[in-house]
């Protein structure tokens, strides 16, 4: 059963669309990303469904309900914001306890509730401290604590470790996991970071100026993004683009650009599948992951590996891996190495392209081929 | 050897610096020092005179060092001096006043707070324009209002009565009100208001609970403003009451218009502080609250 069902969704201040006609499901229990950069439109769809916005036109349903024009406090929802917003007179257990009081829930069944949200979220200890006395993670738990104290059909996250830092939010991440695990609500997760989207997503929505680019698994978006957009967006360091020109060779079909040094690569594909495109312009994306240091005896082994070579401009050793910087032609395409096989600088490296992993775009509409 | 020649010759100048320093701070605090005695000559004359009797007063002069003592002034001007035919004093004015300023003060902060609130939380189409309006009142001098207000007051049949003073004030006294909450309720965040809704609480239980608990920075602010505004105020007092109903401001010049017999020094002294008191009293227990809620910014 659908938990939430967004169609064809739109939002307009004056003549400025923010929305322009945005269709998304989530099932029981699903966990759905709401990714994009800043001004996508994003948070907008979050406060559309919270009922803090107004719908231009469109549907929103909140299991099965049409809630268009439903106040917040009717929509069965519970949301983080980004700054947490506690409310800075009342105590942790206050702000928790606060919605139950303005829905009139008894004071023996608020205490009950209390207990095991604190219990849930280990906040016993804070309860009776007002949110100036908090670090920002623990205020961040009493705000999740206030959206889970209630059972609501929907939760809604707002950007939530946004404001915490690095080591922080990593950790946090690991507890909404856990926690969307045990507690096995809809959540609908609102963050410009593609990282936090593909560790916590069932489904991610990536957004881009008001559209729905792509809904779909995270492995799904990741590999196969539909557009040049997502494959962008997703992944850091991002994709690399190639414009190149489709040919055939050997009885393949491939993809041919110029190199640095006058001659130009080929690289034949993985599988046939934009032969009838041949002798046009594509872009070919690669992520840089998907490059590495020529080695005849392993990648004879996997098939569908194409090799060139390039020189090295930099290198950016980070520990766990390193980052590296080659041209190719006029192009700068950053690749990612184990440490052990990583180029040195200055080097002319001789690669293998996993072309069974790469992904060819239209260059006029940028959409996946 | 290098660190003590050194000093050596880094020492006249520094002691020079100091001295520069020090006679800078004479003259600061010298310059300060006059200007404060100026402001408060006048008090100290008006203090001093209320307690002397008023033949010393005459043969010594009004500004002059008491060389007598006595609380007769005092006793005289609350409860017994004659105004225009009634041997009254200043205590009915004085409660006139208070009748006044406690209503008004309460109920226009209480309406600015409210006001304040929708406008900075509550917007609709057209509330930028609203408040724009407001704003025109607090620069619009009260005597442009004078005439309209003796004809509402005239068919309110509220001429010569507290009752009516208090309306007058409340709603000339609104757009300072609004203006001080609106402004300092902007730096509420609206997630606050937003998380509020998602929680259930309507527009009042939002203001009571969330927005109130926060506002006593800015309530004091607006209370002490108002409090002394209309407790001072004169004009609205004198063209709409006259005699018992009178505010105590509006009372004072009637005692100096009496004109009949020799100036009553004494008695004068002690009215006029009879009527600077509450004011007074508001900023020695409230100052320091309205200096920090001026001051006092977003709310964190």
């Amino acid at each position: 059963m659908s938990s939430l069902v967004i169609r064809s969704l739109r939002k307009n201040y004056g003549a400025h669309e923010v929305l322009k006609g945005v269709d998304l499901e989530a099932q029981e229990g699903e966990f759905i990303a709401l990714v994009g950069p800043s001004g996508c439109g994003k948070s907008t769809l979050l406060s559309m469904i919270a009922g803090l916005e107004t719908v231009t036109s469109g549907e929103i349903r909140i299991g099965g309900r049409l809630v268009n024009s439903v106040p917040p406090k009717d929509r069965d929802i519970a949301m983080v914001f980004q700054s947490y917003a506690l409310y800075p007179t009342m105590t942790a257990r206050e702000n928790i306890t606060f919605g139950m009081e303005s829905r009139g829930v008894p004071k023996a069944e608020r205490d009950a509730a209390v207990k095991r949200v604190a219990a849930l979220l280990q906040i016993e200890a804070l309860l009776g401290r007002k949110p100036g006395q908090l670090s920002g993670g623990q205020r961040q738990r009493v705000a999740m604590g206030r959206a889970l104290v209630r059972d609501p059909k929907l939760f809604l996250f707002d950007e939530p470790l946004s404001n915490l830092d690095a080591k922080l939010r990593v950790e946090m991440r690991t507890e909404i996991k856990k926690l969307h695990h045990r507690v096995g609500k809809t959540t609908i997760y609102v963050t410009h970071d593609q990282v936090e989207a593909m560790t916590l997503a069932s489904r991610i929505a990536v957004m881009h100026r008001g559209e729905l680019q792509q809904f779909a698994e995270p492995h799904v978006t990741y590999n196969r993004p539909t557009n040049m957009f997502v494959a962008g967006f997703m992944g850091s360091p991002s994709m690399n683009f190639i414009p190149a020109q489709l040919t055939r060779a050997d009885d393949r079909v491939a993809v041919t650009f110029p190199l640095a040094d006058g001659g130009s690569a080929v690289l034949p594909l993985a599988t046939d599948v934009a032969a009838e495109r041949i002798g046009r312009a594509v872009v070919l994306g690669v992520r840089p992951e998907h490059l590495s240091r020529y080695d005849a005896e392993i990648h004879a082994r996997k098939p569908g590996i194409a090799t060139l070579s390039a020189p090295v401009e930099v290198v950016e050793p980070t520990g766990a891996e390193t980052i590296a910087v080659l041209r190719f032609g006029a192009l700068e395409v950053v690749g990612r190495f184990e440490p052990d096989s990583a180029p040195r600088m200055g080097e002319r490296i001789r690669l293998g392209v996993d072309m069974t992993r790469a992904c060819l775009f239209d260059p006029e509409t940028q959409r996946l081929i | 050897m290098a660190d003590l020649s050194l000093a050596r010759v880094a020492d006249p100048e520094a002691a020079a610096a100091g001295r520069r320093f020090l006679a800078g701070r004479i003259a600061i605090y010298g310059i300060l020092g006059v200007f404060a005695l100026i402001y408060l000559a006048p008090l100290v004359v008006v203090v001093l005179n209320s307690f002397r009797e008023q033949p010393e007063i005459a043969r010594n002069g009004l500004i002059n060092l008491p060389r007598s003592f006595t609380l007769e002034a005092w006793s005289s001007a609350w409860g017994s001096y004659c105004i225009g035919g009634t041997c009254e004093g200043m205590k009915r004015n004085f409660l006139n006043s208070l009748a006044m300023t406690i209503p008004a003060t309460i109920i226009s902060t209480l309406l600015g707070a409210l006001n304040g609130y929708v406008l900075s939380k509550w917007r609709f189409r057209g509330s930028e324009a609203l408040f724009t309006l407001m704003l025109l009142g607090v620069f619009m001098p009260g005597q442009i209002a004078l005439m309209p207000w003796a004809f509402v007051l005239g068919k309110l049949g509220l001429t010569n009565s507290t009752y009516g003073l208090v309306l007058v004030h409340v709603i000339q006294g609104i757009s300072f009100t609004t203006l001080f909450c609106r402004n300092y309720y902007v730096s509420i965040p609206d997630d606050l208001i937003k998380a509020a809704r998602i929680d259930g609480a309507g527009f009042w239980r939002i203001f009571r609970k969330i927005v109130l608990p926060l506002s006593p920075p800015i309530l004091i602010v607006t209370v002490i403003w108002q409090f002394t505004g209309i407790w001072n105020e004169y004009l609205f007092g004198v063209v709409f009451t006259s005699g018992r109903e009178q505010p105590i401001t509006a009372a004072l010049v009637a005692l100096t218009a009496g004109g009949t017999t020799a100036r009553t020094y004494d008695v004068m002294s002690a009215a006029v502080l009879i009527g600077a008191l509450p004011p007074l009293l508001v900023y020695f227990f409230g100052g320091k609250y309205f200096v920090r809620g001026l001051t006092q910014g977003a709310i964190k």
